[in-house]
């Protein structure tokens, strides 16, 4: 464990990419430790695939430095691409050729011999639960199956890191299981896993560390737990019947913020079932009469707010 | 590679580099080759569309041309005059089908993910080019065998044929590697439809159908000018057994010219950064 935590499998410093006057990327650093899950959270438009694409060696980078796998990515792109799997967010798939022909495709190209190709395609086709449709032109796979298609060919060669941008974006709530499963299987058997997210549920699920990007700047780096714990997003969401009953419940909760057009009323809470019995328990002592409840987690859009003071859809003023 | 590190495929790091681009250049032919198979649509209308022309050419049109050209002038019957023309569609409509085949390539994202594998980077341009040559060549053939059938009359001299086999593939390479660099810079199948238009556009407005000489004004010199006219000329002289004008350099410099500006601007294409 001490020997393999010291080795990282990705290292960037001050990684910086514009495209025509625009910033995308604003001297980006970070470490991943080899074997273990980093993800990358942010809205559309932070800069999220732009850095995929310039790890992978499918973009250049202006300034900055990068090491995968023990390679410099500007001077050895061809080692880095011999060590990296990269699946983007549309599948990168060949609708012509059937699934299995997709993967000998990319068996043929990792140079492993015609019995070997046979051998790996097959294995993965089982794998990803492809057998029944191996035969089948991927052009009419549906998009789940398309995305497992496409992984399976990314893990053809056996890389050390995995590049997975947005891998779950637009998949149904099983195959979202399913692609997190295949991550967690991957990283117990010593693979790096780099990807990114929208979904701070997903980065919670997978990542050992999670980088929040905005605007092309790194705002905050640590795990989930760290994250949540700076993040005030949490509350209880009173609905009430009446102004009365409103004016009367935010008397009672000072803390809370209100809302007289909704009539209802944020009450900043953890969510936890002894805060809850704690809060309906004063309603209740106070006679005040709620309509309905929801519970708030933080979500992305809460340590957006909280890290970077602006939530994520405004990007620039609505007129 | 650093030493640190095991290998990932021991037979793929063993390979030499030239070893390697031929095997990744091949496995890019093959998949080019199932492309072929698995959609004949393409290749049906690569051959039907001239076949076609040629049937309205010389049925439809035929005997008007033919009594207003002279025959005499042209080696005899009409059909004779028209097919090196339709050769040369035949190849412009292989090299669409080209085009459209790369930017598919492109949009799938197919070639990003080529490019983030260790492979010889032009094997992916190169399986195109190769692929596509032989498909349109094997069309060429096949238009020309259906002209036979309808009274075309080349000349048996083998020298001849051999030159007039080694033109078209040098035409046909031109137009590959444009249809490549065009496909590679169109950001969808409809940004093709330009090239298609002007591979086709041409040969109307060339020697292909009848002599520019009897053509009005602008007409006449634009059709004189272009790149297709001494190719479709050269074709003729070589099909026909008549005299080539200047020995064909004309049509072998366009052809190389072609070529060169396709193949460099794909290089080019291929290589820059793809911004979203």
């Amino acid at each position: 464990m001490a020997s393999t935590a010291a080795r990282s499998a990705i290292a960037v410093t001050g990684l910086r990419r514009s495209f025509g006057g625009t910033v995308v990327l604003d001297g980006v650093d970070f470490d991943v430790p080899e074997g273990s899950t980093f993800s990358l959270l942010g809205p559309n438009g932070a800069g999220k695939t732009t850095a995929v694409q310039i790890l992978s060696t499918l973009i250049g980078f202006d300034g900055g430095q990068a090491r995968i796998a023990g390679h410099d990515l500007a001077s050895e792109p061809d080692a880095v691409r011999a060590a990296i799997g990269v699946t983007g967010q549309f599948s990168a798939v060949d609708g012509l050729l059937t699934g299995e022909e997709n993967l000998i495709l990319m068996a043929d190209l990792h140079h492993l011999g015609r019995a070997g190709a046979r051998r790996r395609s097959a294995e993965l086709l089982d794998k990803f639960d492809l057998v029944d449709a191996a035969r089948k032109p991927a052009s009419t796979y549906s998009g789940g199956m398309r995305r497992r298609l496409d992984l399976a060919m990314t893990l053809v060669g056996r890389p050390r890191v995995i590049f997975l941008d947005e891998p779950t974006a637009g998949l149904d709530p099983r195959s979202r299981r399913m692609m997190w499963q295949t991550v967690r299987e991957l990283v117990s058997g010593g693979v790096t896993i780099f990807l990114t997210t929208q979904y701070l549920e997903e980065a919670d699920e997978l990542a050992d560390r999670i980088g929040v990007l905005d605007h092309g700047k790194l705002v905050a780096v640590g795990t989930a737990e760290e994250l949540k714990r700076n993040v005030p997003g949490g509350h209880v969401r009173l609905q009430f019947g009446a102004a009365a009953d409103l004016d009367a419940a935010a008397r009672e909760l000072s803390d809370a913020a209100r809302d007289d057009e909704a009539l209802s009323l944020q009450v900043p809470s953890d969510g936890g079932l002894p805060a809850l019995r704690a809060l309906l328990d004063r309603l209740d002592r106070a006679e005040i009469e709620v309509d309905g409840l929801s519970v708030h987690t933080p979500d992305l859009d809460d340590v957006f707010f909280a890290l970077t003071g602006h939530p994520t859809t405004a990007k620039e003023p609505t007129p | 590679m650093s030493g640190a590190r095991p290998a990932m495929s021991g037979a793929g790091q063993a390979m030499s580099g030239a070893g390697q681009a031929m095997s990744d250049a091949a496995t890019m032919l093959r998949r080019n080759a199932r492309h072929t198979l698995r959609n004949p649509g393409a290749m049906i209308m690569t051959i039907g569309l001239p076949v076609v022309l040629l049937l309205l050419f010389v049925g439809v049109l035929g005997g008007a041309l033919n009594a207003g050209l002279g025959p005499a002038a042209h080696g005899g019957d009409y059909i004779n005059y028209v097919v090196p023309g339709i050769i040369l569609m035949t190849v412009g409509y292989g090299a669409t089908t080209t085009a459209l085949a790369v930017n598919r390539d492109m949009t799938q994202g197919i070639i990003a993910r080529f490019r983030t594998m260790a492979i010889s980077r032009t094997s992916v341009l190169t399986g195109h080019v190769v692929g596509s040559t032989a498909r349109t060549l094997a069309s060429a053939v096949l238009v020309t065998g259906v002209a036979v059938l309808l009274g075309f009359r080349p000349t048996g001299d083998s020298l001849r044929w051999l030159a007039t086999i080694a033109l078209i593939t040098l035409v046909t390479l031109a137009l590959t590697w444009l249809a490549v660099a065009v496909g590679l810079l169109a950001k969808t199948a409809e940004g093709v439809s330009g090239f298609t238009l002007i591979v086709q556009l041409l040969p109307f407005l060339s020697s292909a159908f009848v002599p520019p000489d009897s053509m009005s004004g602008t007409v006449r010199w634009f059709a004189t000018h272009e790149p297709f006219t001494p190719i479709i000329d050269a074709l003729r002289g070589l099909l026909l057994g008549t005299p080539v004008e200047h020995g064909g350099v004309l049509a072998v410099g366009w052809c190389v010219a072609l070529a060169l500006v396709g193949y460099l601007w794909a290089r080019a294409l291929f290589r820059r950064d793809p911004i979203r």
